[in-house]
C-alpha cells in the first residue's frame, strides 16, 4: 500500500513509519512487525519470524518449533536467532510442560548468544530442574 | 518472483480469513 493511494490504511493499522510490513493471521489480529529496512536474507528471516509468530500464538507448538529451527539452522547469525532459540525452547516446553526444556535453552543461548537480550531473559530457566508441570 | 499484491486491505483481510493464511501488509512511501 502506498501512502498516496492508501492514506486512510496508514492510520488503520497505525503505521507511522516507512517502510512499514505487518505480518497478520487469519483471524486479523497483528502477529509481527518491521519498520524500515532490512537487507534480503535479513527480511526472509523476519518474514519466517512471523509465521513462527503466528503458529506460536496460535498454540501450534510443533509447527512454531519447526519455524524457529529452521530460522536458527539457516541464520545462525542473524539479529532473530536468539529469539528463535528462546521461543524455540518456550514452544518446547509448552508442548512437553518438561522444564527441561527451559534449562536447556537457556544454556544454549548462555554459549552461544551471551549478552544478548534473549540470553538475558533466559537466565532464571539455568536452573530449572527436568520435570514434568501441568498448567 | 512477483507478488500479486491486492490493494485493497478489506479483500486481502477476507482472502486471508477464508483461506486461514496470514497476512503480509506492506506499507510504502517510495515512488512506484
Amino acid at each position: 500500500m502506498h501512502i498516496k493511494e492508501n492514506a486512510k490504511n496508514f492510520h488503520r493499522f497505525d503505521a507511522v513509519w516507512t517502510p512499514t510490513v505487518v505480518v497478520m493471521d487469519a483471524d486479523d489480529k497483528e502477529r509481527w512487525r518491521l519498520e524500515g529496512y532490512l537487507p534480503k536474507d535479513d527480511f526472509r528471516t523476519f518474514l519466517e519470524m512471523g509465521l513462527a509468530r503466528v503458529a506460536f500464538i496460535k498454540k501450534g507448538w510443533a509447527d512454531a518449533e519447526r519455524r524457529y529451527t529452521a530460522v536458527i539452522d539457516n541464520q545462525p547469525d542473524s539479529y532473530y536467532a536468539p529469539q528463535a532459540v528462546y521461543y524455540r525452547g518456550v514452544s518446547r516446553y509448552s508442548a512437553s510442560h518438561d522444564a527441561a526444556e527451559l534449562a536447556k535453552t537457556g544454556k544454549v543461548l548462555t554459549e552461544q548468544y551471551p549478552g544478548n537480550e534473549w540470553q538475558l531473559r533466559s537466565i532464571p530457566w539455568l536452573h530449572e530442574k527436568s520435570e514434568t508441570t501441568t498448567g | 518472483m512477483s507478488v500479486n499484491w491486492i490493494k485493497d486491505a478489506d479483500e486481502a483481510l477476507n482472502k486471508a480469513k477464508s483461506q486461514n493464511k496470514p497476512l503480509l501488509i506492506d506499507f510504502s512511501a517510495a515512488p512506484a
